[in-house]
């Protein structure tokens, strides 16, 4: 249609609350990031190892396919603390690499393309645009990390003897804290960086960087100076020491585990620094 | 009538460079220019409406609302424009301007019946499938437009809209701010250096420089005040034509080489003026009414 021949009109009609913008980004994030087939497959790659925990837990519970598979009840190895340990390390892995994957396009698009006058000119704080984003990274990294636990923790509190319930209740509580604790971390970590790091690429970069290099970092450290505490510059290693202690589980770390929860979070302290200091309609020059 | 902008001793500083000095005025045009060179503080002053840039001093109050107080309310009312380039990455024109919709606050299916109808309004209504990252600058110029204005603003801040245009892109441009200051109950400031945008949409002006307020102008009333001279041109000699004017109570002062400038007292017309010089069978070579334009306006300022 030719240009002269609407008239401006203005709107007149209600407003959405206030409280559901943030998740605004989220969707339209989505929108965005479910078109890239790399994603999906990622994703899908994911989920193998819950199945097979699931797999897992079905067969150590059912008699006909033990006898089938010829396995006495009880050799299989335990579903407990050390299972759900693993388990945690095996999906965090994964929650890492998607965290690279999605995490360098959450943030430095809006900045290369000048988008953040446009959120800020409109009632939308910057608490919010924060949010949104932190929600768009969490809920992907939920689906393979603490839903996927907590629904095996359910299938094995579901088909388990009743007593397992009883003696495990703690458990169900380990696994929703320590993935959790995981997710808000990675998506911290990885919202600041992409905030700075306006290249995508280099963002990923720096977002691998800081594990591996912490840890070689760390370890370094301990050779040379004959000391365990080298291992603070490893993060996914303070977060392997949580896990320990919330699953119960013997680790070979001298660390102590509230010096690990406090290396956790003077991380996503120093992370909402750097997006507190970076998320600004604009930059002002001194 | 409400105010547009009500500026209250406002001070803004980044660092300690003192951007913004003590401004206080009282806007109420339908159309505001904000002009000024380099660095006098036009930018500045929009980030602080906007709660960009928080004062130092001071405050101001956008259409009754406290820049301290309500930024909220604020930002509810007006639409922005920004300078540079912005947009979001892979979105078509459509999702862009129906996602900034949306957090303004309106509801999903408004926002997008709204973007459609706003991309058409603006001119970009076939291209409005396109990623917003592929359209040209006088494009992206026109979407940022759209955005602006998807949620119906009372206030419309434009920074540099013709910025980058070239001729045909521009006058589109000023005719859909002229259109939208005379089609709704819409205010507009308009942040330019380009002086004949300004002349062409603003009712009232408001020079900038060096942080400080140099010139407010109304532009309507001093067009109304400037019909009252007129410059005319005559081939040489006069005829008499000079004193017949005198004589009907024009001010009239030679300028030479057959030039005269006159002031029309209330009762007279031009055709006056026109029935004088046919009685003396003297050819008008032209007839102007004279007014100081915005550039004369903004150069005095500048000079003080």
């Amino acid at each position: 249609m030719a240009i002269y021949t609407r008239s401006y009109k203005p709107y007149l009609g209600p407003l959405t609350p206030r409280s559901t913008r943030p998740l605004i980004l989220v969707r339209y994030s989505y929108t965005r990031l479910f078109q890239s087939k790399f994603l999906v497959l990622a994703l899908a790659l994911s989920a193998c190892y819950p199945l097979a925990c699931a797999a897992f837990i079905y067969i150590s519970h059912n008699q006909v396919l033990l006898t089938l598979f010829r396995q006495q009840p009880g050799t299989f190895p335990k579903v407990d603390g050390g299972f759900f340990y693993v388990f945690s390390i095996v999906q965090g892995a994964a929650a890492y690499l998607l965290t690279a994957l999605i995490g360098p396009g959450l943030v430095a698009p809006d900045f290369t393309n000048g988008a953040m006058p446009l959120y800020f000119s409109r009632p939308f704080s910057r608490a919010e645009y924060v949010l949104g984003k932190l929600f768009t990274l969490m809920c992907l990294l939920s689906l393979v990390t603490w839903i996927p636990g907590v629904l095996l923790y359910g299938i094995q509190a579901s088909i388990a003897p009743s007593e397992w319930l009883g003696d495990n209740l703690w458990l169900g509580r380990s696994i929703f804290l320590s993935l959790f604790v995981w997710t808000i971390l990675l998506s911290l970590l990885a919202l600041a960086v992409s905030a700075w790091v306006k290249w995508r690429i280099a963002a990923a970069a720096v977002i691998l960087g800081i594990f591996f290099a912490g840890a070689g970092f760390g370890s370094a450290i301990n050779a040379v100076m004959r000391t365990s505490y080298g291992s603070l510059l490893n993060l996914s290693g303070m977060m392997h020491v949580v896990w320990a202690g919330m699953f119960r589980y013997d680790s070979d770390t001298d660390i102590p585990i509230w010096l690990a929860w406090l290396v956790l979070l003077a991380t996503a302290a120093a992370s909402l620094w750097l997006l507190s200091r970076r998320v600004r309609p604009f930059e002002v020059t001194k | 009538m409400q105010p547009v902008l009500d500026l209250a001793s406002l001070c803004v500083r980044f660092g300690k460079r003192e951007i913004l000095r003590e401004l206080s005025i009282t806007l109420k045009g339908r159309v505001i220019g904000l002009l000024g060179p380099n660095g006098a503080g036009k930018s500045t002053l929009i980030q602080s409406l906007l709660g960009f840039v928080p004062p130092s001093a001071g405050t101001a109050r956008v259409l009754g609302h406290d820049i301290r107080h309500e930024m909220r309310a604020i930002r509810t009312l007006v639409g922005y424009m920004p300078e540079n380039d912005a947009f979001i990455a892979n979105l078509s024109g459509v999702s862009f301007v129906r996602m900034m919709g949306e957090i303004s606050g309106l509801p999903p299916e408004a926002a997008l019946e709204r973007a459609h109808e706003v991309l058409f309004y603006v001119g970009l209504g076939e291209a409005r499938y396109r990623p917003v990252g592929t359209y040209s600058l006088g494009m992206k110029q026109l979407a940022k437009l759209a955005q602006a204005i998807v949620h119906g603003p009372r206030l419309l801040i434009l920074d540099e809209p013709t910025n980058g245009l070239d001729p045909p892109a521009r006058h589109r441009m000023l005719t859909l701010i002229r259109d939208m200051r005379d089609s709704a109950d819409m205010h507009i400031i308009l942040c330019s250096h380009l002086l004949r945008d300004v002349e062409e949409t603003c009712d009232e002006v408001l020079i900038l420089k060096q942080g400080r307020i140099a010139h407010h102008s109304n532009l309507e009333e001093e067009r109304k005040t400037n019909t009252r001279f007129v410059d005319i041109d005559t081939p040489g000699q006069d005829a008499g034509l000079a004193d017949a004017l005198r004589a009907i109570g024009c001010e009239c002062t030679p300028a030479g080489a057959g030039r005269f400038r006159i002031v029309l007292p209330p009762q007279l017309e031009l055709r006056d003026i026109y029935r004088l010089a046919a009685e003396r069978d003297l050819p008008l070579r032209r007839v102007n009414y004279r007014r100081d334009t915005l550039e004369e306006i903004f150069l005095k300022a500048m000079e003080t």
